[in-house]
């Protein structure tokens, strides 16, 4: 066998031993027991697949537009039905496709990129999945059912109100893009952790590969900003389906807001979209160059820099709303500023390939593609950044040509050149040539046919989101070509799916490494297996593949780090974040049927409020929560087996008898993003009282502060004293852990009580004030805290009592302290913000 | 022409050029265009609009022209590098050694001049023209003109509805510069429904505002658009050079009827608009003006909500 053509089978029986444990452990259910599989490779195929069919649904959705606006005065769709098709159309590409394809490839690579064998929250992510698919099911179903949401996939209210909105599309909207956005949460959780602790030992930061810092800086960025659309759609849906006034003006709101809160979500959304497509960029460039990417360091600060700055730029969205001259001035600037982050890897590249011998394989032929239409929708952005402009050009088919641009040519284009790229490492053949050519060609002058044109058909001042037009404007012609232009690039993407499918009967066997690439993911055998890899390499350089060429076999043997599978466990590294030197062993979950029980109960909550029956929703909403303490539970049972097993080399501890495990970090950060979620409700409070047009502020504030301040003494109380208890446990002592948590439990208890009682008692009138009704819900959200940190201090009461939680595996308790913490600081911070402040500046 | 992998290179660039051209030089005109522009401040938009559309085609074909220079060039020997020819690489190893000093320099002055320099001087020079037009548009020198002039500048108040416009005239020859806002609703004479008139060469003032949802005031051939919004009164200043009819859109969507969502704007010159005057005001309820729900209350609480922006 040559070099090329080896499969790496294991050499001898011992390997071959060791090798079959890991795959039994690692292996999925047979047959429908597939559906509990967890590990990332699994999870991230079943994302990206899923999102590539609500995909194909998208384009069809648009076909459907441009056979519409084809003629003047077309009959193919009415207006109903229109509004339905564009609000569906933006909705399914960018919260059903976007988003979770790109998710599913950083599921399915990162792990192999930074040789880990799975990401480290497994069932989190398997959750995530499932909301992502009852979520999106629900969406299409809406469609289908005729009652999809119609009211724009950036849902301004008041058009999205009650009054103006009275079907049940919009609660579709509200409810099923929050349960979606789970899936979101979930991932960017599980792979900022997972990049930050699980790395093969020696991978510093600075010798990440670049497509790992765009996935990192990403899931940072969803962490902060999703809560804000996940705030307004629960104040949304809280308006239309009980009445809390959050958004109305008859209650003191402002429009604006929603706006100010959607946005403030949706341009880092598109920055999230956009991140992990150039680091597809980043990593094929070096690989078709045939040398490192050029400036690595100048990359990675540009992503970050990008991250940073995409949080302020939202206002550009709404520079015809009537914005003061300063506001406009100050995001005009700093949206072009965004300009140099990405100047800087075009260049970058551009130096890359210069100085390299570019192979001018079928993924190049695609990334010039991306270049050629993300610079001029880029372009395009700058202009749109021009304010003046900005007022002609707004809100008409020059700034749909713009996003088109941007987000086919940045999202689009690289995907599919990762998509050719990485195809021979999960089928191990190659598409074909041709056919391949063909499918990039007519993709691309069909997409630039039908939206190159649509800047001229918006200069002529057609507006965004008619269902049709007269004759006589100069628009008809523009209009036509631009169908015929999405039906050709139609055919291009029906030629991408057919050369895919095609490929895994007929496509030429690849061969190991095919495009000789520096990163770890082409060390491994084709298909991967599921555990990746069998043995863990140790890291010494940025390149690992092409600084030794050895890598294959080295991690496809059983003589390296974590080979030993006989415990049955499934385990991979835990490493420092910053040097990458190996601290622990995680270990992890195997096949679980919770995540999709859990998801399937949320869907029957979600449904249940679509529908209006409360009662049930709150019957389902209690199942929900007693399923997920019940996993909680669960989570703790697979280390009571392995208490006091040593497994790693030297006296590598489990996790679970540390204090830093995942657990903690995974805590931390879903913390930040309920801080984030917590800042928008901030935000509400004070752009009520400093900003809406018609305000109203009542004289008194109708919540008792004295109440609140001996109920936040309680809760003060007894979170202190779980800190204290946490500190000993740490230091070794679980002297009176007994006492101490019942402590903590019956002050707790009082507290939430307290708080119930002043919800229950105070004269707010949170149906008629936009005001109180911002109190009311800053009340429920310390209730769901504090009810929370309580029901978590009870169980972790039992499992002390069940010997799961103690000196030896203090844990848990390291896990919750970050919350109680949290609890007790946004109590804190509301009495600031919602009673000191006011008294010490009255509206 | 080099082939590989269907990269044309000379006969993709020449379509892309055609597509360039005839975009250019394709009808600009038309009732809504925001390229025949009939106004100062439609005028400004589309001269900024033609400045940046030159730069963005010439940064695009250089960084184009770049990127494909850069793909053929082989570092090595100066001249192209050979087209494989098949889906693999030759199977020499990649270069992985450190580059030299020099090169690396050569590194970091592509990606500072190119990715620092050029977008802070573009920038720069960009807000250089954006701020005072801007500044036009929205200002449109009215208080130069109140001072000069010893006409009122008409104020005009637009309510937007599902799916129509109400137009409601606000001066009656009351106006002051102290008294810059919408006169109240008792002095209301002209309404009118899906249509305004003004007079030429002159700043108009028009207030907007919303009865429902956000709806959005736009002549395109006239200056840029403004959002009309519940509980808030947005001012937009417009000025028509040419006597002539101009059409204006809805251009924020509203709801099931918003493509129908139409007006128009009748520019006369100062004697046919005094003459128009006199004629609504003869005949005021000739021009059905107070909508599907129109009723006098209905305009207090427009003017209401003015007066509290």
């Amino acid at each position: 066998m040559t070099d090329t053509e080896r499969t790496h089978r294991p050499t001898d029986d011992n390997n071959a031993g060791a090798i079959a444990q890991l795959q039994a452990a690692w292996a999925n259910l047979p047959g429908w027991g597939a559906l509990a599989a967890v590990n990332h490779g699994t999870v991230g195929l079943r994302f990206m697949l899923t999102g590539a069919v609500f995909f194909l649904i998208g384009g069809v959705l648009a076909l459907m537009m441009r056979s519409q606006l084809a003629l003047p005065g077309g009959t193919v769709l009415d207006a109903a039905q229109y509004n339905q098709m564009f609000t569906m159309h933006g909705t399914v590409m960018m919260f059903l496709f976007a988003i979770p394809v790109l998710e599913g490839l950083a599921i399915y690579m990162i792990p192999k990129m930074i040789g880990a064998r799975d990401l480290l929250f497994p069932r989190l992510g398997a959750f995530g999945y499932f909301c992502y698919l009852f979520g999106g099911i629900i969406i299409i179903v809406s469609l289908l059912a005729g009652v999809a949401p119609d009211t724009g996939w950036f849902m301004y209210t008041p058009l999205s109100s009650s009054q103006y909105a009275p079907g049940p599309g919009a609660d579709v909207w509200l409810l099923g893009v929050t349960f979606v956005e789970i899936s979101a949460l979930t991932a960017g959780v599980e792979l900022s952790v997972s990049i930050l602790r699980s790395r093969a030992p020696g991978m510093t930061l600075k010798m990440m590969p670049i497509f790992c810092w765009c996935i990192l800086v990403m899931a940072l960025m969803i962490i902060f900003g999703f809560p804000p659309l996940i705030l307004a759609s629960v104040l949304l849906e809280l308006e239309r389906a009980a009445g809390m006034p959050f958004f109305a003006t008859s209650g003191g709101s402002d429009p604006l807001l929603w706006q100010h809160l959607f946005w403030l979500f949706g341009h880092p959304d598109v920055y999230i979209i956009f991140l992990p497509a150039v680091g597809i960029v980043s990593t094929l460039i070096p690989v078709f160059s045939r040398r490192p990417l050029v400036g690595y360091g100048w990359v990675v600060f540009s992503i970050a820099l990008m991250g940073f700055i995409s949080f302020g730029l939202w206002m550009h969205h709404m520079f015809t709303v009537g914005l003061p001259a300063f506001a406009q001035a100050f995001f005009s600037a700093s949206s072009m500023l965004v300009a140099i982050a990405t100047g800087i890897q075009v260049f970058a590249w551009l130096a890359t390939l210069w100085s390299g011998r570019v192979v001018f394989a079928l993924p190049m032929l695609w990334l010039c593609g991306f270049l050629v239409v993300f610079v001029c929708g880029g372009l395009t952005g700058v202009m749109l950044a021009l304010v003046p402009f900005n007022w002609q050009v707004h809100d008409t088919h020059f700034v749909v040509a713009h996003l088109h641009y941007v987000v086919v040519g940045g999202m689009f284009f690289p995907l599919m050149a990762g998509l050719y790229y990485w195809l021979p490492l999960f089928s191990g053949r190659m598409p074909s040539a041709r056919l391949g050519r063909w499918a990039f060609w007519l993709t691309f002058i069909g997409f630039n046919l039908t939206f190159l044109l649509m800047h001229l058909t918006g200069l002529l001042g057609m507006p965004r989101r008619v269902y049709t037009y007269e004759a006589g404007l100069g628009w008809e012609w523009l209009n036509l070509l631009s169908s015929l232009g999405s039906f050709v690039m139609a055919v291009g993407v029906a030629l991408i799916v057919v050369d895919v499918a095609l490929h895994f009967r007929f496509g030429r066997r690849a061969g190991h490494n095919p495009w000789q690439a520096d990163t770890l993911e082409w060390a491994l055998p084709t298909p991967p297996p599921t555990y990746n890899f069998a043995s863990i390499p140790r890291i010494t350089s940025r390149h690992p593949l092409w600084d030794d060429p050895a890598l294959p076999d080295t991690v496809n043997s059983s003589t390296g780090l974590l080979a030993n599978a006989d415990h049955g466990r499934r385990e991979t590294p835990g490493t420092d974040a910053v040097t990458g030197r190996l601290q622990a062993v995680f270990h992890l979950p195997t096949n679980d049927w919770l995540p999709l029980l859990s998801a399937a109960v949320l869907a029957g909550l979600c449904l249940a409020l679509l529908a209006g029956q409360y009662l049930v929703a709150v019957a389902v909403a209690l199942g929900t929560t007693a399923l997920l303490l019940r996993w909680s539970w669960v989570n703790g049972m697979q280390v009571l087996r392995w208490s006091t097993d040593k497994p790693g080399p030297g006296d590598m501890k489990l996790h679970a008898q540390t204090t830093d495990g995942p657990g903690v970090w995974g805590m931390v950060l879903t913390l930040m993003a309920d801080a984030a979620f917590y800042l928008s409700l901030l935000f509400a409070w004070f752009y009520l009282r400093t900003v809406s047009p018609q305000r109203i502020i009542p004289e008194d504030m109708a919540v008792d502060l004295w109440a609140v301040l001996a109920c936040g003494l309680l809760l003060t109380l007894a979170g202190g004293v779980y800190l204290n208890t946490v500190q000993r446990i740490r230091a070794g002592s679980a002297v009176a852990l007994t006492a101490r948590l019942l402590t903590v439990i019956c002050l707790g208890a009082l507290h939430v009580i307290a708080l119930l009682w002043i919800m229950w008692a105070s004269p707010l009138q949170s149906f008629t004030l936009t005001h109180d009704a911002l109190v009311l819900f800053m009340l429920m959200y310390l209730l769901f805290h504090s009810a929370l940190s309580w029901v978590v201090t009870a169980l972790q009461l039992l499992r002390v009592r069940a010997g799961y939680v103690g000196t030896q595996l203090p844990y848990e308790m390291v896990v919750m302290q970050p919350f109680w913490l949290f609890t007790m600081v946004v109590f804190w911070l509301s009495v600031v913000a919602f009673f000191a402040v006011p008294l010490a500046w009255p509206a | 022409m080099r082939h590989s992998f269907g990269v044309r290179t000379k006969g993709s660039l020449t379509v892309f050029a055609a597509i360039i051209i005839c975009f250019a030089l394709s009808a600009c005109s038309g009732p809504l265009s925001t390229l025949d522009p009939a106004g100062p401040a439609a005028l400004a938009a589309s001269r900024l609009w033609w400045g940046i559309f030159i730069g963005a085609t010439v940064v695009l074909a250089a960084v184009v022209a770049l990127w494909l220079f850069a793909i053929q060039r082989d570092p090595r020997s100066g001249t192209p590098a050979q087209p494989t020819g098949a889906e693999q690489t030759t199977g020499e190893q990649p270069a992985t050694g450190e580059d030299t000093r020099l090169i690396q320099r050569q590194h970091q002055a592509w990606i500072i001049g190119g990715g620092i320099v050029l977008p802070v001087a573009a920038i720069a020079v960009l807000l250089m023209f954006s701020i005072p037009t801007g500044s036009l548009m929205s200002n449109m020198a009215l208080e130069e003109y109140q001072a000069q002039s010893a006409e009122p500048v008409l104020r005009i108040d637009v309510i937007g509805h599902q799916w129509w416009w109400q137009v409601t005239y606000l001066n009656t020859g009351s106006n002051t510069a102290s008294n810059p806002g919408p006169a109240s609703g008792a002095q209301a004479d002209i309404r009118l429904r899906d249509e305004i008139h003004i007079p030429v060469g002159v700043p108009v003032r028009l207030f907007l505002s919303s009865a429902d949802v956000i709806h959005s005031f736009w002549v395109p051939r006239l200056g840029g658009k403004l959002d009309m919004i519940p509980g808030r009164t947005n001012e937009l200043r417009l000025q028509a050079d040419e006597p002539g009819v101009y059409p204006g859109v809805c251009a924020e969507f509203c709801g099931l009827l918003h493509a129908q969502m139409k007006f128009t704007v009748h520019a006369h010159t100062p004697e046919d608009f005094a003459a128009w005057v006199r004629s609504q005001q003869t005949a005021p309820d000739a021009n059905g003006a107070d909508g599907a729900d129109g009723n006098v209350a209905q305009d207090q609480d427009s003017a209401q909500e003015a007066e509290n922006d």
